[in-house]
């Protein structure tokens, strides 16, 4: 039973930051069309950014909870800055080509991101251990969890809720849902294209940072995170179904809940369980679960 | 006559043999490896000329490469070319069993899938302590003909071995590119609902093409593990994968020869810039990718068509 409690927890966190990551994914594939290879390295910008701001912040020494600031300044400061570069300097240029190709590029600028990264915080590792301590511990049945990781599942559902909410119910929201429908009829509709796409990118890369920023404080922030995060996020979006806010969720947590139990149970089968969880999904459901159907085009 | 690929291919073979014979130890096995990997990538062209990118062509490597290894090791098989085979008929055991079920995927979802068949095989192979975990193990050096090479010749031996191999497949790539079946491939690429409508399985033909691939993709982990002597699971890893597809990319789907000219320019360039600059090389090569994608995008191959195409 206890172990069935500690896997369960343990899913549910990690699927908590994982569904930030995807669901900055599968936001930038539903409106760009551009399934993200770079996203992972995003993801490790932010965890970077996040580690200078918090040492920043933390040298004037004014208040701990300061820490948590920084995170989301670090993740801020990669979307603002390195998402528009990116998107209008690079990614527009091969806008309509196929979706594969697409892949490409951005596994070029993958490669790219990742020795600049290196060039600009070395190849030491860095660590950011200040916020984790922040939340204290809570106790679920006789075992005591770090209070920071529920505190990443509440900001998740924050996600997830915020923009499912930005997505459906406002203005803004509805422009990019059309967007995502049909570019070309929305433009004709008068909707400025090039600018949904730069901000939605912005907020996809933002969502990337911001995973990358809070999993800063659990893990040590090195060279290589982004290789092994860009994978199991697309094993999460293929198995939801690439463009689907739900599916993002439901597959963040059959990820996370399939790798706890590989971990507590076969330690051996960690790496494989996620991926086995996807090809079982992907056999019956070959578009994902929650994919639309698309029109055949001959 | 003398345009035709099978007497080109002939004369290419001949000509890297006996520029072999000049070349210095470390071109040597820079080309060995550059044919090895070319291999695998000369199996993505072939998928990609029917309108699907593996991502995931480390499956087929590492199997290639632990089969071989392991045969020559535990099995006691030392012959460089039962080798070989063995490493390709391994990697279509491998493959096979998923390709029916791969034929029914097209675009990123056939890139995504292969992707996570290579990382399960990774995963495993990480994880199996027997086969030496994330470290690996070394393999004893083969044989040819059954008879142990001298230590001066080996690295040319292997050498003409892997220009021969190599060769040869690019030619029977090439003839398989102009049959009617490599014809229908490329008709898939273009509209595959107009190519079931002439009455050709578009599922069967990608099925099997991933069969085709995983077997060139195999002899090629297997004459990689020989020239290297040693094999760890990054064999199977997807920046593997990503390799062999930036080079399948770089060379485009026109010409068979420019695939392992695409290979043997991405080898020297690591191999230089890994001595040279070790934190830029990554970035020159994602930027050189880019460049070849935004210019080029028929790949180098497409440089040595005859008639270029006019139409914008």
């Amino acid at each position: 039973m206890s172990t069935f409690v500690t896997i369960v927890v343990d899913g549910v966190t990690y699927a908590s930051w994982l569904f930030i990551v995807a669901l900055g994914l599968t936001l930038v594939f539903g409106v760009l069309k551009i399934l993200n290879i770079a996203h992972g390295s995003f993801y490790a910008l932010g965890a970077y950014a996040a580690a200078t701001c918090v040492a920043w912040l933390g040298a004037l020494q004014i208040s701990p909870w300061l820490s948590l600031f920084a995170l989301l300044l670090g993740s801020v400061a990669v979307a603002a800055v390195l998402a528009p570069l990116t998107e209008r300097g690079l990614l527009r240029f091969f806008y309509g080509r196929d979706e594969v190709l697409l892949v490409l590029v951005t596994y070029a600028l993958f490669l790219v991101l990742e020795d600049a990264t290196k060039l600009v915080w070395g190849v030491n590792p860095y660590f950011v251990s200040e916020p984790y301590g922040l939340f204290g511990a809570v106790q679920v049945g006789s075992h005591s969890y770090v209070g920071y990781d529920f505190a990443l599942v509440a900001v998740a559902l924050a996600c997830g809720v915020g923009v499912w909410w930005g997505l459906n119910r406002t203005r803004a929201g509805k422009i990019v849902l059309a967007v995502i429908h049909s570019a070309e009829i929305a433009a004709s509709m008068g909707v400025n294209i090039g600018r949904v796409y730069t901000y939605a990118f912005m907020f996809g890369i933002f969502l990337a940072a911001l995973g990358g920023a809070l999993t800063a404080p659990m893990i040590s922030v090195q060279p290589g995170v982004s290789v092994g995060v860009v994978i199991v996020s697309f094993a999460v979006v293929i198995i939801g179904g690439l463009g689907s806010i739900e599916g993002a969720a439901i597959g963040a947590l059959i990820v996370g809940l399939a790798r706890a139990l590989a971990v507590h149970t076969w330690p051996e089968a960690e790496l494989f369980s996620i991926y086995a969880a996807m090809a079982v999904v992907l056999i019956f459901r070959p578009e994902g679960l929650f994919q639309r159907v698309k029109a055949r085009r001959i | 006559m003398i345009r035709h690929p099978v007497w080109l291919g002939l004369a290419a073979i001949v000509a890297l043999l006996l520029a072999g014979l000049a070349a210095p130890r470390w071109l040597l096995s820079l080309g060995t490896l550059s044919a090895a990997s070319g291999l695998v990538s000369l199996g993505v062209v072939l998928m990609m000329r029917g309108g699907v990118v593996s991502f995931g062509q480390g499956l087929v490597f590492a199997a290639g490469g632990y089969a071989a290894a392991l045969l020559a090791n535990k099995a006691g098989v030392s012959d460089a070319l039962l080798l070989l085979l063995a490493g390709g008929a391994s990697a279509v055991l491998v493959a096979a069993p998923f390709a029916p079920l791969l034929g029914r995927y097209r675009g990123i979802f056939f890139a995504m899938l292969t992707l996570a068949l290579s990382m399960v095989l990774y995963g495993l192979l990480v994880k199996w302590d027997a086969l030496g975990g994330s470290d690996g193990f070394n393999m004893r050096r083969p044989t040819v003909f059954g008879a142990p090479l001298p230590e001066g010749w080996w690295a040319y031996i292997l050498y003409a071995i892997a220009v021969v191999l190599a060769g040869s497949m690019a030619i029977a790539a090439r003839l398989y590119f102009d049959s009617a079946r490599g014809l229908v491939s490329l008709a898939m690429r273009d509209n595959e609902l107009r190519v079931e409508y002439l009455g050709a399985s578009v599922q069967r033909m990608v099925a099997w093409n991933f069969v085709i691939a995983a077997f060139i993709g195999g002899v090629g982990g297997s004459l990689a593990i020989m020239a290297l002597g040693h094999i760890e699971p990054n064999f199977s890893y997807w920046t593997t994968s990503g390799e062999f597809v930036f080079v399948a990319i770089l060379a485009g789907s026109h010409s068979v020869g420019a695939v392992f000219a695409a290979s043997f320019i991405l080898e020297l360039v690591r191999s230089f810039s890994s001595s040279y600059f070790p934190n830029t090389w990554q970035l020159a090569l994602g930027v050189f990718l880019l460049i070849v994608i935004r210019f080029l995008p028929g790949g180098l191959g497409s440089l040595l068509r005859r008639t270029p195409k006019t139409r914008p």
